[in-house]
């Protein structure tokens, strides 16, 4: 069930992006709330409301680490010129360290 | 500058560029909800603003633009990298809005219904998001 709808929804948003112009406006909708759109319906229902208030208090801070990420990438796209592959792929570690020291300092 | 749509796109991408990102979202949102259970819902949460489909995303743009180059017979390469980096500062600004989703859900949601919570929690998204567009396009 999880992997139904969290498939459309981040699909959805994706296809968002590829429609819209200027491409700076459709990036937007790379950084979407559709897993937490996805999900939070099915969390809800299981856990209740206070569980998905609890992952929405860390959501906020994974977000500011995929500013961050996103961010880093766009510099490193304009500057160095390299693929966009390469990129985005080899810069996820700044997410996980940037969203884990959020963790550690503010929520631990 | 204008915002549109631009719906011709679609026809040009590939059937299974749709299948994989479908695939490849549905097995983030499995994972994810998978490293919920084991370590349970703050550090879980970090992770529902997992940059799933951002590679992919930056990917394909990039190679847009070098098919569409390369079929006037041009190297489409830098410009396609340049592309990919407009959409990666977009995903910045909207990491802020998204930051805003994840805020307003976690102050509404433990007095007011899931519906409200999450409709509010969509508004700030839009407008923070839209706005730092807007204001870094002046």
């Amino acid at each position: 069930m999880r992997f139904l709808i969290g498939g459309v929804v981040i699909s959805a948003f994706a296809l968002l992006g590829d429609v819209l112009r200027p491409k700076s406006f459709a990036g937007l909708f790379g950084a979407a709330p559709s897993m937490a759109l996805a999900t939070v319906g099915i969390t809800i229902a299981h856990q209740g409301k206070w569980y998905v208030a609890t992952e929405a208090r860390s959501m906020a801070l994974g977000a500011i680490a995929f500013c961050v990420y996103a961010y880093a990438a766009g510099l490193v796209l304009m500057r160095y010129k390299r693929s966009a592959a390469w990129t985005t792929l080899s810069l996820l570690p700044i997410w996980l360290g940037i969203s884990l020291g959020l963790w550690w300092t503010l929520l631990r | 500058m204008r915002i549109e749509a631009n719906f011709s796109v679609l026809k040009d991408a590939k059937v299974h560029e749709y299948v994989a990102r479908f695939v490849l979202g549905g097995l983030v949102t499995v994972v994810v909800g998978l490293i919920t259970k084991r370590w349970g819902p703050v550090i879980g949460g970090l992770f529902l603003a997992f940059p799933s489909i951002f590679p992919a995303g930056a990917t394909l743009v990039e190679k847009h633009e070098v098919q569409k180059k390369k079929e006037i017979g041009r190297d489409g390469r830098r410009r396609g990298r340049e592309a990919a980096g407009l959409d990666a500062f977009g995903a910045a600004l909207g990491a802020m809005g998204l930051m805003a989703f994840a805020l307003v859900l976690w102050r509404l949601l433990p007095q007011h219904s899931a519906w409200v919570s999450l409709g509010l929690a969509a508004v700030a998204w839009m407008v923070v998001s839209g706005s730092l567009w807007v204001l870094w396009r002046i």
